[in-house]
């Protein structure tokens, strides 16, 4: 994500002897790519950047009829208030536990997948399997949400049918806390881990047939040549998206969690993100909802820069 | 790949297995998909009861007639029609231009903007100060709020930069610019021609983004003429249920009635699931290819 070259090349243009007059000459030529860019620059400016100036109201105690300027500054009031209050552990624990959980489990399926994709020679087999498990992705939230409500319901769902068939007792998945991070991964399993491969597919079609047939040659088994020719060659790839999954860390999947909560699972399923939407636009909290909000957004920044540094120590694939 | 050099037998094993893996991945995709096709037109007691399993028993389009009957369902239908096509046209409309602006080397400034707009990949403001600012612009319960908040993603402004970064000859912009074309009549006349692909893969991404997207219609429409199909989606496959859930001991026929009736509920559950998927994933195979297109450009490192 680098741009290797500066804005000062251009081969198209005579070179002229001051720099500033030639800086000016290329502005104004090129001007109407200043109109092309103008609608993203005001709609980044206003839609990013003003909410971000917004975040004051976090160290205020915000009055709508005040607005933000007149509202009076309270420092770190919220910020205490959230970390001294009861559920700020549990909401924190639940944020992390389902994100690890997400990560441990979501994360290598897909690299596994698409290593076994790229053995299969059948052209008619793979691109079946690959159309379909690409499919799930495009369903939406809610008609997911719908699924697995309609699946594990506990009278006529496909998920307890299979499970009683098999002779167990089946839990109760939409209401007991125990199963809903349990729930909530799979489901996103199933969702994304097809859709997950095709980044590592556009990998490994970069490996060099060669390496192969040298390997071959050498009498190295499938198995060995997966591990020591494929497996290197998609290390950047996973680097990259690891850093980037941890960097989101907690902004866990709100709205599927949003969607699947109820009073009976809430002690697992209350995470940071649902508790900044009911405090902030439920309960029109909006300072308190916003510094918790703010929280959430450095832990995240935080940590984005942490792992990368850790990984720009050991080797050469970091984001900057 | 090498042929004609014989696979050992640890070969074949391994080769087995690999199979065995996708195949398994397969149909623990497709059987869920299969079955609510099948579930959507078989009688509730079936499905209820578990004597359904694979293909339709006892088959009735009640649900579907339930779905056709219901006007909540058509509103959303148009509704959501209407703001994915004005919504894309937006999209398209910032992304594109902006795209192809940071995409030249001469472009003094580009720099900056590309840090601008990476800073927001990472940080926002949250969800409140978002609210709080729609609703100063007055957009709250009104299609635009869904609209312009969204007019652009990051990713996908980088993901079209690549693209004309590495797949229009940088020749062709040169000799046109000395010709004097200037930039507008360049990028109408010369890029967005050479562009279709890009413009597909933009098309799509956000068009299907805006097809599934529930929050912001929920957060900021009250009216419920103007309900997204999402919206009524959630309401009958999702709140419900949870309206089903509670409720303990029971006598008897209050729990036959209650089972007869959530059996009625679960088979539209179903047809509604398909009526509202169906649209995308019946158009999904054809464009597959665009799609897959749209990840491996995103993934070249820009």
């Amino acid at each position: 994500m680098q741009n290797t070259n500066g804005a000062l090349t251009s081969n198209t243009l005579p070179s002229v002897k001051s720099k500033d007059k030639k800086l000016w000459k290329r502005i104004a030529q090129n001007w109407e790519l200043y109109v092309f860019i103008a609608p993203a620059f005001l709609y980044f400016l206003i839609f990013h950047y003003g909410p971000m100036y917004g975040i004051q109201i976090a160290f205020k105690n915000f009055i709508p009829t005040k607005g933000i300027l007149g509202s009076p500054w309270v420092g770190f009031d919220h910020f205490t208030r959230f970390f001294e209050s009861y559920y700020f552990w549990d909401l924190l624990w639940n944020t992390l536990s389902i994100s690890l959980y997400e990560l441990v489990v979501g994360f290598p399926i897909p690299i596994i997948l698409a290593l076994a994709f790229n053995e299969i020679r059948n052209g008619f087999f793979k691109k079946m399997a690959q159309t379909v498990t690409y499919a799930p992705h495009f369903i939406s939230v809610v008609v997911m949400a719908g699924m697995i409500i309609t699946f594990l319901s506990p009278s006529t769902g496909l998920i307890t049918h299979v499970i009683t068939w098999l002779g167990f007792d089946a839990p109760q998945f939409l209401t007991d806390p125990k199963w809903f991070k349990t729930m909530y991964v799979f489901s996103g399993v199933w969702q994304s881990a097809g859709w997950g491969t095709i980044i590592y597919l556009a990998a490994l079609s970069g490996v060099d047939p060669t390496q192969h047939e040298a390997a071959i040659i050498d009498g190295a088994s499938r198995f060995q040549r997966v591990r020591h020719i494929n497996i290197p060659t998609i290390v950047p790839t996973i680097t990259i998206l690891l850093i980037l999954n941890i960097g989101s860390l907690l902004g866990v999947g709100f709205e599927k969690i949003l969607l699947l909560q109820n009073p009976l699972n809430m002690e697992a399923s209350n995470v940071i993100s649902t508790f900044v939407y009911k405090s902030g636009l439920v309960d029109a909290q909006y300072s308190f909802s916003t510094a918790v909000g703010l929280f959430n957004s450095v832990i995240n920044a935080i940590l984005l820069i942490t792992v990368n540094q850790i990984v720009r120590r050991s080797s050469e694939n970091s984001l900057w | 790949m090498v042929s004609g050099v014989k696979e050992t037998r640890r070969d074949k094993i391994f080769l087995i297995c690999n199979y065995f893996y996708v195949f398994l991945a397969f149909i623990i995709v497709f059987y869920p998909v299969v079955y609510m096709l099948s579930a959507s037109i078989s009688d509730p007691k079936y499905v209820g009861s578990g004597e359904m399993w694979l293909l339709p028993k006892g088959i009735t389009f009640e649900g579907y007639k339930r779905v056709f009957e219901n006007a909540a369902i058509w509103t959303g239908y148009g509704n959501t029609i209407l703001y994915t096509v004005i919504g894309t046209l937006v999209n398209l409309a910032v992304t594109l231009p902006a795209a192809y602006a940071l995409s030249r080397k001469d472009f003094v400034g580009r720099n900056f903007f590309m840090g601008m707009f990476m800073v927001t990949m990472f940080f926002g403001g949250g969800l409140v100060p978002s609210y709080l600012l729609i609703k100063e612009l007055g957009m709250v319960n009104s299609m635009w709020a869904l609209i312009i908040p969204s007019a652009a993603s990051i990713w996908n402004i980088i993901v079209s930069r690549t693209f004309f970064q590495s797949s229009i000859p940088k020749e062709l912009q040169e000799a046109a610019q000395i010709d004097g074309c200037t930039n507008m009549r360049m990028f109408i006349k010369i890029i967005l021609p050479l562009s279709t692909p890009i413009i597909a893969v933009m098309a799509l991404f956000y068009g299907v983004g805006h097809w599934n997207s529930y929050f912001s219609a929920m957060i900021y429409l009250n009216d419920a003429a103007k309900y997204p199909l999402q919206l009524v989606l959630r309401q009958i496959l999702v709140l419900q249920e949870m309206a089903a859930q509670g409720g303990g001991a029971m006598d008897m026929a209050t729990a036959s009635a209650l089972n007869n009736k959530a059996e009625v509920a679960a088979l539209m559950k179903y047809s509604v699931i398909i009526v509202a998927t169906l649209p995308i994933i019946a158009v999904y195979p054809f464009l597959q290819r665009y799609f897959v297109q749209g990840v491996m450009i995103g993934s070249v490192k820009g």
